[in-house]
């Protein structure tokens, strides 16, 4: 269970091919992974999230990385 | 990683070292048979990976081969400081005029190699260095520079031998530097040397260590000395608790979480960076405090492994409270390292509050730890309080529980 980060994913993300895939390239600790057509997070990686951006470089702001201690 | 002595001077026969005629024996009948091939009265010495041998009684004298095998099975019967014999050597007993000492190490502070040599070996060199200090030569050399015996020599003359003995000494010694340096040695030692009567050296007894990481690069040496692989030569068996942690560290390539060693304190410690282990244990040690293991962590470890360092500390009876300490990282994230522990500390059924002592990882991304501690109400520091005062910290915290 993910403690401290948690990744949303606009609905709009779903129609864009290129850009889930991305999102699933780009990430370095595997939060992103492709499930059904769907692009979905893993929740046992969740909190390996490294903050880094690569996912909203790729996404905008169609994704957002929440810091749940900041809350 | 240590060799028995009958390794060693395996080593040191192969560098020309002079030795005393010895076979190895693993039993009391391959003792009398190594009797009668020395040859004259022999000395039996116990094989173990420990000094005090003499004082356990693990080193015997015979003169003949009845007496060494009567001998030896006395000695395969003691353990020394609790290990246990794997043979003894057998060696032919010399008359010795004089004895002498030498060693090449790492000097730590001078961050170089140094030869200590003394014209009164075979006794303990802390005890010549402290009251006989005129007696004791520290030479220090460059491990970049080519090999020269001319510092063997300087460090043999430095205790006033001159004439006929500076010779052969010189040889030993700059045999022993240079097995020292090309084996990846950080000690070897003869202890003593003995001159005989009619004048020559041998090397009557030898220490090496070699570096544990070296062992891929010596597997030459090693393979050919008889020592298998699987043969650690750690002062003990790895305990169930270390080996979970060992596991913990294999599980996952992404840093080092998991070398731990089990002490039976009550402070668990999660402790590491750039040589801050040893200096966080022994701060430990210092304010008083018991530690329960000693680890090291470091490289940015993932969150998971910390966790999962976290909870096997915790799992270790007797466990009060963990301190989790490093010196100011650089290439591990402290706040990866908060996500881990707070974590590790929560699955194991605990308050992160109660029961981390203290947390200090100054550093890289420390305020986004710190962002994760204040919200679990964890007491941490910035790198403005000392390791010493951080573990003195966490030790006053466990007086209260
Ligand atoms: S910020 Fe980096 S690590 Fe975190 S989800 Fe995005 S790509 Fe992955």
């Amino acid at each position: 269970m993910a403690m401290f980060i948690r990744v949303d994913i606009d609905e709009s993300v779903q129609a864009d091919e290129a850009l889930k895939k991305s999102l699933v390239e780009v990430c370095p600790v595997d939060i992103f992974a492709l499930d059904g057509g769907r692009v979905v997070t893993l929740d046992a990686n969740l909190d390996e999230c490294t903050l880094c951006d690569l996912c909203i470089q790729a996404a905008g702001d169609r994704v957002q990385v929440v810091k749940l201690y900041r809350e | 990683m240590r060799l028995y002595e009958f390794e060693a001077k395996e080593v040191l026969r192969r560098a020309r070292v002079p030795l005393p005629k010895s076979v190895m024996a693993r039993t009391p009948e391959e003792a009398e048979t190594a009797a009668s091939e020395v040859g004259g009265p022999v000395v039996l010495k116990s094989q173990v990976l420990s000094g005090g041998r003499m004082k356990a009684g693990a080193i015997k004298f015979a003169e003949d081969g009845a007496g060494a095998r009567a001998a030896t099975a006395e000695i395969l019967g003691i353990t020394v400081n609790g290990q246990q014999s794997v043979g003894v050597l057998v060696e032919e007993r010399r008359d010795v005029a004089q004895e002498y000492y030498a060693a090449v190490t790492w000097d730590g502070r001078a961050k170089r190699p140094v030869i200590i040599f003394s014209d009164m070996g075979g006794i303990d060199i802390e005890e010549v260095a402290e009251q006989h200090p005129e007696h004791l030569s520290r030479t220090h050399f460059s491990n970049l520079a080519p090999l020269s015996d001319y510092q063997a020599k300087v460090a043999v003359s430095r205790v006033g031998v001159t004439g006929n003995d500076l010779g052969p000494l010189t040889r030993i010694v700059a045999a022993l530097v240079k097995v020292f340096v090309e084996r990846d040695m950080t000690l070897a030692e003869i202890n003593p040397i003995g001159k005989l009567a009619d004048g020559t050296f041998v090397a009557l007894d030898s220490h090496m260590d070699m570096e544990q990481e070296a062992r891929g690069t010596h597997a030459d040496l090693l393979r050919s000395l008889g020592i298998p692989d699987e043969d650690t030569r750690m002062a003990r068996p790895p305990t169930e608790f270390e080996i979970a942690g060992a596991k913990v560290n294999d599980a996952d390539t992404r840093g080092v979480a998991g070398n731990i060693t089990e002490f039976d304190g009550n402070l668990g410690l999660i402790i590491g960076a750039g040589g801050g282990s040893l200096t966080l244990f022994d701060a430990v040690r210092a304010a008083g405090g018991n530690p329960a293991n000693y680890c090291e962590i470091g490289g940015n470890p993932s969150v998971a492994k910390a966790a999962a360092l976290t909870k096997l500390v915790l799992s270790k009876p007797g466990v009060d409270k963990i301190a989790v300490m490093m010196n100011v990282v650089s290439n591990t994230r402290a706040d990866m390292m908060a996500r881990g522990i707070v974590k590790g500390v929560i699955e194991a059924g605990y308050d992160p509050a109660e029961k981390i002592a203290i947390f200090r990882i100054p550093g890289s991304w420390e305020e986004e730890g710190f962002a994760i501690l204040r919200k679990y109400g964890v007491e941490f520091v910035d790198r403005s309080v000392s390791m010493h005062e951080a573990a003195a910290r966490a030790v006053a915290k466990m007086a209260g529980t």
